[in-house]
């Protein structure tokens, strides 16, 4: 098991390009899809956990997946995985970094790249919107969020403590009701 | 010694790193640039480049290159280690907390709330990164047969960015 978080991290650190969200796409498809650590709706809890704290998304996931299946080694293992791609590829191309950059072939390559990760995380939402419902409340808090966050950049940890806040309130009196 | 201070300026920029990426640069710019004067602007501008362009996180990937630039391999091992240990112990103490109540019902009205708000973050970094992604038509060309073959062909995400390399290849170098 242990293996086999290491290597799925390893995966998703390898082939991840952009950092932060442009990882999402990528460690929805191993986690929830291919290996079915998480479902939809714990992999939307991960990230607003891992949202709300400090460090790279993609570390703090692996965190909190690698602990979930085998606790503390399991999140140990997790994290290694992802960032041991970042450590090898620095290290060896660091020093002839410059003449990879300013390559022209590189540039057109990464000018594929970009809107694909704009299509990719446009994909992950679609899925992940399926699996919370489409339903009035729901698109009510996401469309306040979003607009808090457009209009007035309100920080992602601040939209996560109100709307949590919110739920507390809201579901717990639905529930009382019943 | 340079190491330990290398280790200890990284955990401080880990621990205030929320948002990751692009917060950890403006922290390295503060910590490392101006506060230590330990590298010039310009390479700075070379770190931004290959945190974006290299795979991983780009507070890892940042982390790595400026301890590498320091102090070679221990340098990159002391910065990698010290960026990610408080955010991997904060995320460990939250994990071990949401395992331990999330079957309460409490948790679980939070988490009602929070979830569609987590698909409007989302949301908002989709249509961030999509302003300065879309460029021109051969941009918007690209993002749309991505979007087609994940959606429609089940292409896995891994290969869909070899497929946007190649198409960057085709219609930038070719056309």
């Amino acid at each position: 098991m242990l293996l086999k978080l290491f290597i799925t991290f390893f995966k998703i650190g390898l082939f991840t390009i952009g950092g932060g969200y442009a990882m999402l796409p990528v460690i929805q498809k191993e986690v929830v899809d291919n290996k079915g650590w998480l479902s939809n709706e714990e992999f939307l809890d991960a990230i607003a956990i891992t949202n709300s704290l400090p460090g790279p998304l993609a570390t703090n996931c692996a965190t909190f997946v690698g602990y979930k299946l085998s606790r503390f080694m399991g999140a140990a293992a997790a994290v290694l995985g992802a960032i041991c791609p970042s450590f090898i590829i620095i290290i060896a191309i660091a020093s002839v970094f410059r003449f990879i950059a300013e390559s022209k072939y590189m540039q057109y390559i990464f000018a594929g790249i970009r809107p694909a990760v704009v299509a990719l995380i446009l994909f992950a939402l679609v899925r992940l919107t399926k699996s919370v419902g489409i339903k009035a409340l729901n698109l009510a808090i996401s469309f306040v969020s979003i607009a808090l966050i457009l209009l007035l950049d309100i920080h992602p940890a601040i939209i996560i403590v109100l709307s949590g806040l919110f739920g507390f309130f809201f579901f717990g009196r639905e529930a009382e009701s019943k | 010694m340079i190491l330990v201070r290398l280790f200890l300026a990284f955990l401080k920029i880990g621990a205030f790193s929320f948002g990751g990426g692009y917060a950890v640069l403006a922290l390295i710019q503060k910590e490392i640039i101006e506060g230590f004067a330990w590298i010039s602007e310009e390479d700075f501008v070379n770190i931004v480049a290959i945190a974006e362009m290299t795979p991983g996180p780009i507070a890892v990937n940042a982390s790595t290159f400026v301890g590498y630039k320091l102090s070679g391999i221990l340098g990159a091992f002391a910065g990698t280690i010290g960026v990610i240990t408080i955010p991997f112990l904060t995320s460990l103490i939250a994990s071990i907390y949401f395992q331990k109540f999330k079957d309460s019902k409490q948790l679980s009205w939070i988490l009602k709330g929070i979830r569609p708000a987590v698909l409007a973050l989302i949301g908002a970094a989709c249509i961030k990164i999509a302003r300065i992604s879309f460029v021109d038509y051969k941009s918007i060309l690209i993002g749309v047969i991505v979007f087609a073959s994940v959606y429609k062909l089940k292409l896995h995400p891994i290969l869909a960015i070899f497929l946007a390399g190649i198409l960057g290849l085709i219609f930038y170098g070719l056309f």
